[in-house]
């Protein structure tokens, strides 16, 4: 029998023969014995191993008796050697009393409360106590308890006498997600896993150490005692969150998601996803628009029925013709988008379409279609985790993309990995993963890119804040053809890449297919079924122009989908061009300040109630299926197809079996692509005492729209602190702890200081949390001159 | 004439009979005791201070096999608690019209909240009275109980309730409830 590793096949000088059992097996150098076991068929029990964890041998389950050993030895500690003769509990009853004792002494003090724990169904403590266990206890005196729960964080809830002392989730705090928070405390009966006094368990991968306690030691406080495995449907999704595309398994019961979790890839998110994507579920069930609503001529909103929602909002597109605008989110699947931008084209006859619902310029509309549309897997996970090096550009991993800070981290880890990262300041962050910082001032970084020694064959990592800085797009595409190094963008929201490949911007069609180029309306008039030159062959308006002319009437109607007015680069703006048009049509799935502005707002269906595709920052298709079946809400290219047909249009895409096959029939594109952009480098701002350039972004956890309703998720956001460098707060006269006023002609934001080592003259604060929402009270980005001053007015 | 005898016989069974005790019960006009473990309508019961002992844990709807029994559970609020620990029943309905009477869910219950009474009357002319709601099933409120929600005894945890340390509501108990209710009646 021979065994082999997942992927390669067996060197045989690199492999030895041992016997398991009784079979002889073959199996590469170093293979543990416990794995060598799973892969012949025995599993023997355990607790603490975990395939991505280092072996520690702390829960003693898996003993084994190997010959020539005094006495039965771990199995997920020792790799098999040549010649050696493994017996398991199948073969030995040394082996067997062995486990049978250890599961003896872990269940002297595991309460008797399966039957109203969460993991009960699921527990391998529950499942071994079956196969290894007694039928009755020989403790007859009293267990230990705890006063329970412990809060960890205000998510991660401990029931410390459930707890093995497996160290599972202490290790992979430590090992894979860097947040040593929690740590094994005091010794013997009374060892515990536990937090320092003044600092939670704040990590943004908590949630996993829920998913691989084999205990129900740890819960969260969003789903303990909510329900029971046996009482779930699961379905495998994938996260809607941020560009990573995590698979994820949705558990729901009486039509309600109750929890999410991380679903095994090997490609992308390895057993990992992080809080966000695991605990930001709430909003599906936040303010949910149900019914489609128009405004009546006394301007009342009032509930309609579709089909009298559709012609009323027909009817005001059909008023603005050729004068309207389609402002998408970056929240939308691929197919949705699709819809979108296939009815900006022949309904509307507009290119006036823009998904970029944050900081976003011509410069980088033209990288993205160069660069990224079209280019499908350029670089990978396995790419980064192989990579020597990697310069992260305006790019912050784990609150960016956390799924990329982990793979970066096991690379750096591995030790094998530079990590350059153009950023301020060092970050936790970067300090995780080993990263060197060229501490660079927003506007510098064209700058500082064209004058770094960056390796040949690098991998360079580009953020979507790039489009802030005039210059660092160019200087990026220019740096990576210089150096022979692979490019990648990385956007902060599930659909963008998606949105892109569908050409749901003003430049783009379908495929990376310029809009301006006589070949590609043809092509895309093909599969539409209209002549090429009924496809408006001029590059539209983006965000902001469409916002602009909006304010000075050149756009009297705006199609807005699936995006937050917060989100938007200029709040305020938005708000006045909404005010500013004469007929507004949303689509979205909550009530908000949005849909209480328009003329029509017709309720669409969130992710878990429909089928789509998101594409990942690798360029990987991520599809998933409905989860929840028993609503009626439709998805955005249904709504879209009413209208069409009702316009008269031939317009399909009514069902989503229909989508993916006009999708696929598009192929790839071979013409002549959009120019790259070459914007000179603009350079930063010139700052005097009393301010200061503004730095700034959105972290993972913060006040977002899908973030609503988990106050328990919100709990463990990064404080809110302000950082200066000591040169810069010593000329301001600030100091660490400082009340500091930060603001400009809008507004203010008053929060409090921290001095660390970073770049002079540039004030870091975060985007949208709490009191520190840049966008709304200030309306800047980064790179943006502010003014700071110590306390507030 | 063979069969005669054999008639006589079983006229004389029928004759017999008419001098034995009658088993007929005068139903509703006389109503007999069943016997003391038989399975009638379902009672929720509290704690001696008044507490809910339901924890909202579903153990009995998992244990139905007719699916009679719906429960949603709700977390409890520190100073208006229904029941002691951080679980409460918010939604506690059993369907009459399903139940069969087994008694599975009262043997599957952690805490003893939920037990059977001798009551069978549970007849009635609509399918939606039959489902009985959880102020339908719970225990009334004796003397010394209060009525939730209220906080636990002072420096009482939920243990002690389990491990029935508590004899009845406490003064501090009483005054908060009587607080509440002054309260509500001032608004």
């Amino acid at each position: 029998m021979t065994l082999t590793s997942d992927n390669k096949q067996t060197n045989i000088e690199n492999s030895i023969t041992a016997t398991i059992d009784g079979i002889q097996v073959q199996v590469p150098k170093g293979t543990l014995i416990i794995r060598a076991a799973e892969r012949m068929g025995t599993f023997v029990p355990r607790f603490c191993d975990h395939p991505a964890l280092a072996p520690v041998a702390a829960c003693r389950m898996c003993l084994v008796e190997i010959e020539g050993m005094p006495k039965p030895q771990p199995s997920c500690a020792i790799a098999l050697t040549e010649g050696m003769n493994v017996k398991t509990q199948m073969t030995s009853t040394v082996a067997q009393e062995a486990q049978a004792g250890v599961m003896e002494f872990l269940l002297i003090n595991h309460p008797l409360d399966c039957p109203v724990c969460d993991k009960g169904g699921e527990c391998p403590l529950q499942n071994q106590a079956m196969t290894a266990g007694r039928a009755e206890s020989r403790f007859d005196i009293e267990k230990r308890t705890f006063p329970k729960p412990i809060e960890l964080s205000t998510e991660i809830l401990l029931d410390r006498e459930r707890c093995v002392e497996c160290a599972r989730c202490t290790r992979f705090s430590e090992e894979i997600a860097g947040d040593p928070f929690i740590e094994l405390l005091e010794r013997g009966a009374k060892q515990q896993v536990g937090i320092a006094t003044d600092e939670p368990f704040n990590s943004y991968f908590s949630g996993n150490t829920v998913q691989i306690c084999p205990v129900g030691a740890l819960t969260s406080s969003s789903y303990r005692f909510r329900s029971r495995p046996f009482d779930l449907v699961s379905v495998p999704t994938t996260c809607e969150h941020c560009a990573s595309g995590c698979s994820l398994r949705t558990d729901y019961r009486r039509e309600t998601v109750m929890r999410r979790l991380a679903w095994e890839d090997p490609a992308v998110n390895e057993d990992w996803n992080c809080d966000k994507g695991r605990f930001a579920f709430a909003y599906l069930k936040e303010n949910r628009l149900t019914q489609p609503k128009v405004r009546t001529k006394n301007g009342n909103q009032v509930d309609a029925l579709w089909p009298d929602a559709i012609d009323f909002a027909v009817k005001g597109l059909l008023q603005a013709k050729g004068k309207v605008g389609v402002l998408l989110g970056g929240r939308l699947t691929m197919e949705d988008a699709y819809a979108y931008s296939k009815f900006a084209r022949l309904a509307l006859a507009t290119n006036d379409i823009d998904f970029r619902n944050r900081v976003n310029s011509e410069e980088e509309q033209d990288f993205l279609g160069s660069v990224v549309a079209g280019s499908g897997g350029s670089v990978t996970y396995a790419d980064l985790e192989k990579a020597q090096n990697v310069v992260l550009v305006n790019f912050e991993p784990e609150e960016e993309s956390p799924i990329i800070f982990l793979r970066l981290r096991k690379a750096a880890q591995k030790g094998n990995l530079k990590v350059t990262a153009i950023a301020p300041y060092l970050t936790r962050s970067l300090e995780k993963i080993n990263a060197e910082v060229v501490a660079t001032k927003p506007g510098d970084e064209a700058k500082v890119l064209r004058g770094l020694k960056i390796a040949q064959e690098s991998i360079i990592l580009v953020g979507e804040r790039a489009a802030a800085t005039p210059g660092t797009l160019s200087a990026v595409i220019e740096i990576a053809e210089k150096t022979n190094s692979k490019l990648s963008w990385i956007p902060r929201r599930a659909g963008e890449r998606g949105a892109v490949e569908i050409g749901a911007l003003p430049n783009l069609l379908p495929g990376g297919r310029p809009v301006t180029e006589v070949s590609a309306r043809n092509d895309v008039g093909a599969i539409w079924g209209v002549n090429g030159s009924e496809i408006p062959n001029k590059p539209g308006r983006n965000h902001s122009e469409i916002i602009h002319a909006a304010l000075n009437g050149e756009i009297k109607a705006l199609v807005i989908a699936g995006l937050d007015v917060m989100d938007a680069p200029d709040p305020q703006a938005l708000g006045q061009a909404i005010n500013a048009v004469d007929f507004v049509i949303t689509l979205g799935i909550q009530e908000n300040s949005l849909t209480r502005y328009a003329n029509v707002s017709l309720p669409v269906a969130p992710v878990t109630e429909k089928s789509g595709t998101f594409i990942n920052w690798e360029g990987r298709p991520r599809p998933f299926g409905r989860a929840i079946t028993s609503t009626n809400a439709l998805t955005d290219a249904r709504v879209l197809a009413m209208m069409a047909e009702s316009l008269g249009l031939d317009f399909g895409l009514q069902t989503i079996e229909e989508l993916r096959q006009e999708l696929s029939s598009f192929g790839s594109w071979n013409g002549k692509k959009l120019d790259k952009p070459s914007v000179a480098s603009g350079g930063a701002a010139n700052v005097s005492v009393g301010s200061a350039i503004l730095s700034t972004w959105n972290l993972l956890l913060d006040d977002g729209a899908l973030q609503k309703g988990e106050e328990h998720l919100a709990g463990t956001q990064r404080p809110v602190i302000a950082h200066l460098s000591e040169k810069t707060a010593a000329e301001n006269n600030l100091v660490t702890g400082d009340k500091v006023t930060i603001s400009n002609s809008r507004g203010s934001i008053i929060i409090k200081l921290e001095i660390i080592e970073m770049v002079n003259d540039v004030v870091w604060i975060p985007s949208n949390n709490h009191d520190s929402k840049v966008k709304s009270k200030l309306g800047a980005k980064e790179g943006d001159v502010v003014t700071i001053h110590k306390g507030s007015f | 004439m063979a069969e005669l005898p054999q008639m006589m016989r079983a006229f004389g069974v029928t004759f017999l009979s008419m001098f034995r005790k009658v088993t007929t019960e005068q139903y509703p006009e006389e109503k007999v005791p069943t016997q003391e473990r038989f399975h009638g309508k379902h009672q929720l019961n509290r704690h001696p201070d008044g507490l809910e002992k339901c924890v909202g844990c579903e153990l009995c709807a998992w244990a139905c096999p007719a699916d009679a029994i719906y429960v949603e559970g709700a977390s409890n609020e520190e100073g208006g608690r229904f029941s002691p620990g951080e679980r409460y029943g918010r939604v506690y309905q059993i369907n009459y019209l399903r139940c069969i009477g087994c008694g599975l869910c009262i043997e599957a219950c952690p805490t003893r909240a939920l037990t059977m009474t001798n009551e069978y009357e549970l007849a009635d002319n609509s399918r939606t009275k039959l489902i009985y709601e959880k102020e339908d099933l719970l225990a009334p409120i004796q003397p010394g109980m209060v009525q939730p929600p209220h906080s636990m005894i002072d420096d009482f945890v939920a243990q002690d309730y389990y491990d029935g340390k508590v004899k009845g509501a406490s003064a501090e108990q009483f005054a908060e409830v009587e607080l509440i209710k002054q309260k509500n009646q001032g608004m």
